[in-house]
């Protein structure tokens, strides 16, 4: 089978991924390519709705719904890239991730450190705390916390958006973090404080670094999480100046509701970001959820 | 910000810990049992952040709910119309709150039996040596990565009477399948579940498969050399071990359906959403509370969505989960 000795991207997986391949099995390889390629056609179908009636006419979107772009057109994108709400947008959804992410990492890597590394009464309760976060996403908390963001005057803020995100995005944070920085050996540690490195310098110069994929994990989960995050900014963001781009993607679909290829082409321009991000990382993602899980 | 002011006190602490009780600590250094004062600053710094935040925008907000639900309050001002269990009286009795967590209940338990072998298989499948496979793991990930915005602007039209699925089925030959998929109440929600199934596999895959790679080589070697077949190997060793992972990934299966709220509001709104039979208690908490400016009844049913989601989460973890996470954090607790 050539399948199974298929080199070019052998190399790839090697590291992380121990193939288990039964070379005799019962399932031949045109089976599982046939189940692979329904598979993409499946997953990709929708994603392909969107970016292919970007390239289309409205005409040719009621003539005929599921055709093809005939002939393509580009003038839907172009309108979008040359207005300044969709840059606006990226620009708003660019800087909540971004600043989020890195709120969620720092904050993050010091309270995992703390409850990966430390002996102290009260250290089950903490995780305990964090760890029922994830019971609890941020629609039970959304009515109040509305009200909260509103009192503390962050409405239609974007520094409203952040701040939840942050404290929403910690439980999975903390979750993934303390087993990485619980596997960095105590003879490192020990050899680090023999070497005059105090507790918070050994953070500093050891931790952060033997932790480093989880910490790209959990980053690049909040990065992606901010980024699609919609009820959040529904309650607290209310100009089209301060949307982020769901927000974004929703109100220009109300707003040329009778223009759909136009939407369409708002919407493809408006993931391809995420998309882009994700695929360089998704080796991360697979890697610090595997640490995630063992732990 | 605190970053910076943990770097600041990064210096002076390291000096004291080599002048100061250096000596005394050295022999055992990182484990020690006392706790000093230094210890406990370090405590403190590095974790105060972190617990404060949480606390203001994750814990503050549920216990505030807690206190708004006993109101009629609009959102302005204090609230000072006490109205006791009113609020979860009205909830309680609503026949709307209770299709809601009728629906919620459905998708709790399609989404475990659809997802959770459907993501099992494809797991088995992609952690394959087939050729593509990098390609087509990043493939299937796709609908997960995207917003839920995203994949309600492309589904919506799609399903539409006249959409691109109806089109698509006259076009094969198979028009007498067309259907009314987002407003025919018996079919909206198996609709519901499709789109579901679709953005959030690529997740469950990405968990089994970083479960996959935590069985030992060795056990499927040994079982491929008593003569098990493929389909005995994967049901005698790898659901038993898959089974941590199974358990995790139900758990955040089972809260996430109980707090569904993204895709149906973006789909069919709130007013559709009750006559598609469709609704959620999140679609039902934002209509009746913020969108009606009732910020008190609205409070009240996040509550009962709190405790929903609370007693559910705490039997699943009494039951299922315990032996997982049993090791996870007590075994090396003081």
């Amino acid at each position: 089978m050539a399948a199974t000795t298929a080199p070019p991207l052998a190399y790839r997986d090697a590291p992380e991924a121990p193939v288990r391949t039964n070379k005799k099995s019962a399932w031949g390889s045109p089976t599982t390519y046939f189940i692979a390629l329904v598979l993409v056609a499946i997953t990709l179908a929708p994603v392909a709705y969107i970016v292919l009636g970007g390239f289309r006419t409205n005409s040719q979107i009621t003539e005929s719904p599921s055709g093809l772009p005939a002939p393509w057109v580009v003038s839907n994108y172009t309108e979008v890239l040359k207005s300044s709400v969709f840059w606006q947008q990226l620009g708003n959804s660019t800087l909540v991730a971004l600043v989020t992410t890195v709120g969620v990492v720092v904050l993050g890597v010091m309270a995992s450190y703390v409850l990966a590394r430390y002996r102290f009464r009260g250290r089950g309760a903490m995780y305990s705390l964090f760890a029922a976060g994830l019971m609890f996403p941020i629609t039970v908390a959304i009515t109040p916390l509305y009200i909260l963001i509103k009192n503390i005057g962050l409405i239609n803020n974007l520094a409203g958006v952040i701040l939840p995100q942050i404290a929403f995005a910690l439980p999975t944070t903390i979750i993934i973090l303390v087993p990485f920085l619980r596997a960095i050996p105590e003879e490192i540690e020990e050899a680090a404080w023999l070497d005059g490195c105090g507790r918070l310098g050994f953070f500093f110069r050891m931790v952060l670094r033997l932790s480093l994929p989880g910490v790209l994990t959990t980053g690049i989960l909040a990065f992606v999480a901010s980024w699609n995050s919609y009820i959040l900014p529904l309650f607290i963001l209310n100009d089209q100046g301060k949307y982020t781009l769901p927000l974004g993607v929703q109100a220009f679909s109300s707003q040329y509701s009778q223009d759909t290829a136009k939407v369409l082409a708002f919407t493809s321009l408006s993931m391809i970001p995420a998309l882009v991000f994700f695929s360089l990382f998704e080796r991360r993602i697979v890697g610090g959820l595997q640490g995630a899980v063992k732990g | 910000m605190s970053e910076s002011s943990v770097g600041n006190l990064q210096a002076p602490t390291a000096d004291h810990s080599s002048t100061g009780d250096g000596a005394r600590r050295a022999p055992s250094p990182p484990r020690r049992r006392g706790i000093g004062w230094r210890q406990r600053l370090e405590i403190t710094v590095l974790s105060g952040p972190a617990i404060v935040v949480f606390v203001g925008f994750v814990i503050l907000p549920v216990v505030l709910a807690a206190y708004y639900g006993f109101y009629k309050w609009k959102g302005f001002g204090a609230p000072t119309d006490f109205v006791g269990f009113h609020n979860y009286v009205i909830i309680l009795t609503d026949p709307e709150f209770h299709s809601a967590l009728l629906h919620n209940g459905f998708i709790l338990v399609l989404s475990l039996i659809i997802q959770g072998p459907v993501g099992i298989l494809l797991a088995l499948l992609l952690n394959r040596k087939i050729r593509g496979r990098s390609l087509i793991r990043v493939l299937i990930f796709v609908p997960w990565v995207v917003s839920e915005v995203i994949a309600g602007t492309g589904w919506s039209p799609m399903l539409q009477t006249d959409g691109a699925v109806n089109d698509l089925l006259q076009k094969i030959g198979l028009g007498h399948l067309q259907a009314e998929w987002l407003s025919n109440p018996d079919i909206a929600l198996w609709s519901l579940m499709a789109i579901l199934t679709w953005k959030y596999i690529g997740f469950a895959v990405i968990l089994f498969m970083a479960g996959l790679q935590n069985i030992p080589e060795e056990l499927y070697e040994a079982a491929s050399l008593d003569g098990a077949s493929y389909w005995q190997t994967q049901r005698r060793i790898t659901l038993p071990l898959l089974g941590p992972t199974i358990r995790i990934w139900a758990f955040l299966s089972i809260i996430g359906s109980l707090q569904l709220f993204d895709l149906v509001y973006i789909i069919w709104g709130q007013y559709v959403a009750g006559t598609a039979g469709v609704s959620t208690m999140a679609t039902y908490m934002v209509q009746y509370g913020r969108n009606a400016g009732s910020f008190g009844y609205g409070s009240a049913v996040a509550v009962v969505l709190f405790l929903i989601s609370l007693i559910v989460a705490l039997v699943y973890q009494r039951f299922v989960l315990r032996r997982d996470t049993e090791g996870a954090l007590t075994g090396r607790s003081t």
